[in-house]
């Protein structure tokens, strides 16, 4: 079981998730239509680049965006939640050594105590938002059964990464558990919602373009995100 | 399919359509033939799929339904903070099931479409800014605007705005006989007090051609007096176009684009024809995202630029104080706190914010302007943009959202309010009426006028 899910569903995992959202990224810019979106993109596009990288940077920045600043607890817990989701599993030291083996390179690792400090702040992150969600009325109304299954989807190899970790239970079942879930995040990845870890780039530096181009950029006054 | 007489899916295109539609006081029997208006699904879904692309989809798609952009929208905020009026939730629950559906809905949904559509939002384009995935409802709803105007589920006033448009390429019944009479008998006018006052139709290759709004010519038409005496006093060399100097665009608010792309052809075709140097348009923001804004991507100009360089007149205005062709008299300064109503139209939408700070520190004594706060990018819609102002049946819902700018103007203790723009200045004056708070709201010609340093020889001879 552990070879099969470490060697052929992994390649094909790799291959679904990141070849679908490398298809995703061409459909998004072949479907956009100067006209009817109303942005001269290519007559402009030094003016657009510029855009867009300002508005792309305003918002991976913390507390960049006025948005950021105008509510420091959630950008808190928005960006500890982000860095510790995408942070840990690249460097952390067991996948690096699974990465060495199969390709003869590894990544840096983090400290274990590091790599355990951010998958807890993964976890209660991700319980924050999750109680936002029921809490408050304004986000309560769009929430969707997509959106608490998208959630669990995302932190559910933190929580058998863990359990496995500090050995609780069969450790072999939580380790077959905690690769089978991670498998299943990045297959979700171009299929679902979870597609924004790369369409939130596109769709900022769209946005961010049309500013650039058409809504200030190039009456010489930069927006102030 | 039944279709009603005055509500339909076919827009107004004759004076006698134009002429009973407005006859059916408040839209009364309109409203009720709308009660019985079929959807047709299949067009409905042909026209989504065609122009449904990109930008669009991913923003439906992948909106996190995370409510940062409710506390953005000035309409959640004046209501009482309803979740029923987060954007996320207004356009998730309008265009986002229309499309999850297909088009197969029913003229149940479409009435509350159009309800959210024209009573919850201006298209005001403040929540993009606040949105981290960079989601803009404002132009989303311009989007479903469009399908709901097709399918005839429009406002009575703006079915019959965009009819206006069509059939006299004005947003009222002004002639082109009627605007070039209204033209000479102002500058006869005026001609008394300011020796030399012109307005010339027509002229070809001048420096400068000036469109305006019809509101002017129809009800105020010393506000094309005052443009005159400005561009007189500056020594411009400038025209108006006999045909093609309406610029706004009721249809832009109505969803009608076709009607958009026929008036803004009509304007560029007047460039063409006069050829200056540049072209200005009056102190109103609607009227400028659709001529210089949007307009060129109607109109099908790849580069997204009108024919000629064209200015909102709060640019021409900075320049003309700049390089000193309008002198003011530091005397006659605005010596009072005076506040500024930054329009979204051409502030969000075209970045305008410094050089009407750059006009307010020529006219203002230092000191006494206020900031309202927020500003700039981030300020408020006034309340009635996206033509709410015009919308009989949504009164009620717009004399809330007034409320909003009626705090901040309270905020900043100024009596008097500059406003650029043909519809915050309504939407002000409205406020006053409604709230009685006390202000006076001015555009910036009359304000220029008042304080201008006139040369000697401009002036008329003594007595
Ligand atoms: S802020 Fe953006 S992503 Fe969040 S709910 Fe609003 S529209 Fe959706
Ligand atoms: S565009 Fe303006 S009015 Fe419309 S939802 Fe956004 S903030 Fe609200
Ligand atoms: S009327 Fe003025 S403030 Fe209101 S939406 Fe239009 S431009 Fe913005």
């Amino acid at each position: 079981m552990y070879d099969f899910l470490t060697g052929p569903m992994l390649w094909l995992t790799f291959a679904v998730s990141f070849g679908g959202l490398l298809v995703r990224a061409v459909m998004y810019v072949k479907g956009l239509s100067w006209q009817l979106d109303r942005v001269a993109y290519r007559p402009h596009m030094k003016y657009g680049i510029r855009g867009g990288v300002r508005s792309i940077l305003a918002f991976i920045i913390p507390f960049k965006a006025r948005l950021w600043r105008t509510r420091p607890g959630f950008t808190l817990i928005f960006f500890a939640f982000h860095i510790g989701l995408l942070v840990t599993p690249v460097f952390l030291e067991a996948h690096n050594v699974m990465l060495q083996n199969a390709l003869g390179f590894s990544l840096p690792a983090l400290p274990t105590g590091v790599a355990d400090g951010l998958a807890w702040v993964c976890l209660v992150g991700g319980l924050f938002l999750l109680l936002r969600r029921i809490a408050f009325p304004e986000v309560r109304i769009i929430t969707t059964f997509y959106d608490y299954l998208l959630l669990v989807i995302s932190v559910l190899p933190f929580v058998t990464g863990l359990i496995a970790r500090y050995e609780m239970g069969d450790y072999n079942f939580w380790l077959a558990a905690h690769i089978l879930s991670g498998e299943i995040w990045l297959l979700a990845l171009p299929f679902t919602k979870l597609s924004h870890v790369l369409l939130f780039f596109m769709s900022r530096m769209q946005l961010g373009m049309d500013y650039g181009i058409k809504r200030g950029g190039m009456k010489g006054t930069d927006m102030a995100w | 399919m039944p279709e009603g007489k005055f509500c339909n899916k076919t827009p107004i295109t004759t004076d006698e359509q134009l002429k009973a539609t407005l006859g059916d006081k408040g839209g009364k029997q309109y409203y009720e033939e709308m009660n019985h208006l079929d959807v047709d699904s299949d067009k409905l879904w042909a026209s989504i799929q065609k122009t449904m692309k990109s930008r669009t989809k991913t923003w439906l798609e992948i909106c996190a339904h995370c409510g940062l952009c409710a506390e953005s929208c000035f309409l959640y905020q004046v209501n009482g903070r309803v979740p029923e009026q987060v954007p996320s939730y207004k356009i998730q629950s309008t265009l986002g099931v229309m499309v999850k559906k297909k088009g197969k809905v029913d003229n149940e949904f479409m009435q509350m479409c159009m309800e959210t559509a024209w009573s919850k939002c201006t298209c005001c384009n403040r929540c993009g800014m606040y949105c981290p995935h960079g989601i803009d409802m404002g132009v989303m709803f311009s989007y479903l605007r469009g399908l709901l105007y097709s399918q005839g589920f429009v406002p009575w006033e703006l079915k019959i705005g965009s009819g206006m448009h069509r059939v006299y390429r004005a947003q009222m019944d002004v002639t082109t006989e009627d605007w070039v009479e209204t033209c000479e008998w102002m500058a006869e006018e005026n001609e008394e007090d300011w020796p030399g006052l012109e307005i010339p139709v027509d002229k070809e290759g001048a420096d400068i051609m000036y469109t305006c709004n019809a509101r002017e010519p129809k009800h105020y038409p010393e506000d094309i007096a005052e443009a005159a005496i400005l561009f007189h006093v500056a020594g411009e060399n400038w025209t108006v176009p006999s045909e093609g100097w309406e610029q706004t665009s009721l249809s832009m608010f109505a969803g009608d684009w076709e009607c958009c792309k026929d008036n803004v052809l009509n304007v560029y075709a007047a460039l063409e024809r006069l050829k200056p140097k540049r072209a200005i348009g009056t102190e109103c923001g609607h009227a400028h995202r659709a001529t210089v804004i949007e307009g060129p991507y109607w109109a099908g100009r790849p580069d997204g630029q009108p024919p000629v360089p064209y200015i909102h007149y709060v640019e021409w205005l900075a320049e003309a104080l700049r390089e000193g062709k309008l002198k003011i008299d530091p005397a006659k300064r605005i010596k009072e706190p005076v506040t500024l109503q930054d329009s979204c139209n051409y502030v969000r939408n075209q970045g305008l914010k410094d050089v009407t700070r750059e006009i307010i520190s020529y006219i203002v004594e230092p000191g006494y302007f206020v900031e309202m706060a927020p500003n700039k990018e981030h300020n408020y819609c006034c309340g009635g943009g996206g033509g709410f102002n015009g919308i009989g049946k949504y009164r009620e819902q717009r004399n809330v959202a007034l409320r909003k700018k009626r705090d901040q103007i309270l905020d900043t203790g100024c009596k008097l309010v500059i406003a650029p723009c043909h519809n915050c200045w309504d939407a002000i004056r409205d406020l006053e009426e409604e709230y009685e708070i006390g202000i006076r709201w001015s555009f910036l010609k009359p304000l220029v006028i008042g304080m201008l340093d006139v040369p000697k020889h401009l002036l008329p001879p003594e007595e």
